[in-house]
């Protein structure tokens, strides 16, 4: 009986690896000599600690949120042939799974990342031998440009297309650059991948190494990202050792190394020529282009980048064939997409689906749905770079097009849902506060077109909006995006003028009744006290850290709304919810 | 304090002669150098201009560009708290109250008694179980106002 415990960076946020050392503990004790692993995330964060045991048929027992206290009873109950029934995985759960096809991800929750041996067991490096032994470099691009793969890192540019420009530039030296920089916040995609699958980047970096004629590779990953970091250094090490990497790859004339450079907290960074900038120990400042990095990249010489998650699709598609690939989704975006799927969701984590599948489905029949029942408002697409897709268009499909034409982008998979108590007005703020912080400065527009942008929704959303603040929204944005030089600053507007788009309503609320629908803006909350549900406890009064909460003779408590600085703890500490709030 | 000194200087020797002949390699000077005095003073950024001989000014504008990078000691205990969508949606700025109310610090700030230093960041990665936060190596996540004095209070009694 083989037992493993799922070890991903959130995986250990929730316990996991207290659990793990549980198990390895009881097994100790007990004198058994089963096998324990590590394993990647297999996405399913809404259940983590995830152990399972597998016996010789590869029959599974699933135990979910399992802590440390729980360990030696299902320990035991497994060893001793009567498994436990509590924290059994439903059924429901693993059919979640089988709504989802598993390229990027295959391997994620299923191997050990830190063992080479294991993802060899699963066509580990197969493909990049037939690469070598039996394709042409330009048969390899063929057979990406077969699969129509785009670029996962969220501008979903044809990735054959950049292969063969980086291989028509003819130099004797050349790059290979993974950009493993997710810096849209609430994305962890491609840390799921480097931390369950390390091998499979390293092999697609081969691969495309091989493709352009490049024999040195670089994986540029956060900082924010050590687990990544510890976990793709041991798999370059092992693939070292087994001389997958270094000269004569599979005994061919292909020689292929790579390193790991790590970030320093640079979200523009992500931008492929900031990316170079800071590998070459600049300022993460993007260049201007043409030329693009395929004719002129990192050191000035041919330099492909790609995103993590469209590596990890290459060693498939070579195994399995482009037209494999091409065969999964839509015309114009084929294979499959992983989201993170977070905010109000009941059941968050990664997902991976076929393109072509509805965001209705994604939210509601594999992510179960919203908290507490409630109605989704609208859901984030691409982070920062993105827009929100309201409720009224969730059947929008996953697809580069379908998605551009709501105002929203595909971008690297970021997948927020809201509900009602989020503002919208509230979340272009938090968007510009963040697109702001980040831009390196060399663009006026971006620098300091963000700046005001931010100023304007600070006042709308502090109750201080002017009759004109949207059109001027409008305008500034409009502005922005066309003199910036680089992705950051030629996106940053987009999460105000979708949130304009379709909750211009709202913006209005906002700006003419001074109210704000979702009560979040404190600054537009009244606070009263209904005397009908009032106990009069004195809590409130109590709690008050401005006096502004008054008790008259006839036990009576008001709210003054000249005192109130709205921080909401009478609505919080009231054990009847007699505070009103609108 | 001397020796100490002197093992430090040691350090930042060795650092930048294992990057002496690699180009580009500034950020990787400056991360493990400031592995060693958990910021970076002004005096060393001084010496590896020196002895990297790249400008002063060059190694300041990099150190100032990355977030990662401090030129402030910080407090024993590092709060990265996560600022990221997910966290947001979910009430980040409820636990960014908490910890100014319980240890009246705002980003960026340190606590009087040097314990403790509060960084909002933009994204840990974590979204599953925001909010988030980090401190030191440790991730906290599904914060709530409560569970946040919780864990103040268990570090501080330390």
């Amino acid at each position: 009986m083989k037992i493993v415990v799922g070890l991903g960076s959130c995986g250990i946020a929730a316990g996991a690896q207290k659990v793990y050392d549980e198990i390895k503990n009881q097994l100790e004790a007990r004198g058994a000599n089963n096998q324990l692993e590590p394993v990647g995330c297999v996405g399913m964060c809404y259940l983590e600690p995830i152990i399972e045991f597998i016996d010789e048929d590869g029959k599974k027992y699933t135990y979910t949120k399992v802590t440390s206290d729980k360990v030696a009873d299902i320990l035991s109950g497994i060893l001793d042939g009567q498994p436990l029934e509590d924290n059994i995985i439903e059924s429901a759960e693993t059919n979640k799974l089988s709504k989802q096809k598993r390229i990027a991800l295959k391997n994620c929750g299923v191997i050990n990342p830190e063992n080479i041996h294991e993802y060899m067991e699963h066509n580990g490096y197969e493909a990049i031998k037939k690469c070598v032994q039996e394709m042409t470099q330009e048969e390899v691009i063929g057979e990406i440009k077969i699969s129509n793969i785009r670029g996962r890192g969220g501008a979903g540019f044809p990735t054959w297309f950049k292969w063969n420009v980086a291989m028509n530039n003819k130099n004797d030296q050349k790059y290979i650059v993974c950009n493993a920089d997710e810096g849209d916040p609430g994305a962890f995609m491609d840390r799921s991948i480097l931390e369950g699958d390390p091998h499979a980047i390293i092999e697609g970096m081969m691969i495309a190494g091989y493709a352009i004629g490049a024999q040195e590779g670089v994986v540029y990953v956060r900082a924010e990202y050590p687990l990544a970091i510890v976990r793709l250094q041991k798999a370059i090490d092992q693939a070292r050792e087994l001389k997958l990497l270094g000269s004569n790859v599979f005994d061919s004339n292909f020689r292929f190394d790579l390193k790991i450079k790590a970030g320093a907290g640079a979200f523009v960074c992500g931008e492929e020529t900031a990316l170079i900038a800071s590998i070459e120990g600049e300022r993460g400042m993007p260049r201007i282009k043409p030329p693009f990095p395929a004719e002129k990249g990192l050191w000035q010489k041919p330099t492909n980048i790609n995103n993590v998650e469209t590596l990890a699709n290459i060693p498939w598609i070579i195994n399995n064939g482009g037209k494999a690939f091409a065969d999964i989704g839509m015309a114009n975006s084929q294979g499959t997409k992983v989201f993170a799927l977070t905010g109000k969701i009941k059941d968050g984590g990664l997902v991976e689906v076929p393109m072509g599948t509805s965001l209705r489905e994604v939210i509601y029949e594999i992510g179960g749905g919203i908290r507490d029942n409630k109605e989704c408002k609208a859901v984030q697409l691409g982070g920062p770079s993105g827009g929100c897709v309201p409720k009224d268009l969730l059947d929008t499909l996953v697809d580069y097009e379908a998605i551009t034409k709501t105002g929203a982008i595909m971008g690297s998979g970021g997948m927020v849902v809201m509900d009602d108590t989020t503002c919208m007005v509230d979340m272009a703020k938090f968007f510009l506060d963040f697109t702001c912080k980040e831009s390196c400065g060399k663009c006026i527009h971006c620098r300091l077109g963000t700046k005001r942008m931010l100023e304007i929704l600070t006042r709308i959303t502090e109750g201080d909006g002017q009759p004109g603040d949207i059109e001027l929204l409008e305008d500034l944005g409009n502005g922005i995006k066309e003199g910036s030089l680089c992705g950051l600053g030629q996106t940053a507007p987009n999460p105000v003028l979708s949130t304009i788009k379709y909750f211009r309503e709202e913006y209005e609320k906002h700006i003419i009744d001074k109210t704000c629908p979702a009560k979040q803006c404190k600054a537009l909350l009244t606070y009263t006290i209904l005397q009908d549900k009032c106990i009069k406890c004195g809590k409130c009064l109590r709690n008050c850290s401005v006096e502004a909460i008054t008790k008259d003779d006839n036990k009576v408590f008001t709210i003054h709304k000249d005192k109130c600085i709205q921080c909401g703890v009478c609505f919080d500490v009231c054990p009847v919810e007699a505070v009103l709030v609108n | 304090m001397s020796c100490c000194c002197n093992d430090n200087n040691a350090k930042v020797e060795e650092i930048i002669k294992k990057y002496i002949n690699k180009p580009g390699s500034i950020i990787s000077i400056l991360q493990e150098v400031q592995e060693i005095y958990n910021y970076l003073p002004k005096d060393v950024l001084n010496t590896i201009a020196e002895k990297t001989k790249i400008k002063p000014a060059k190694i300041y504008g990099v150190a100032t560009f990355y977030k990662q990078f401090r030129l402030n000691p910080i407090g024993k205990y590092l709060i990265l708290l996560c600022q990221g969508t997910a966290c947001h949606v979910n009430g980040s700025k409820k636990i960014e109250s908490t910890i100014l109310d319980d240890l009246k610090i705002k980003d960026g700030e340190t606590t009087e008694d040097g314990l403790f230093t509060l960084n909002n960041v933009a994204c840990l990665g974590c979204c599953s179980l925001s909010p988030v936060m980090m401190i030191n190596d440790e991730t906290y996540g599904n914060l709530t106002p409560e569970a946040v004095t919780e864990i103040l209070k268990e570090l501080k009694s330390q």
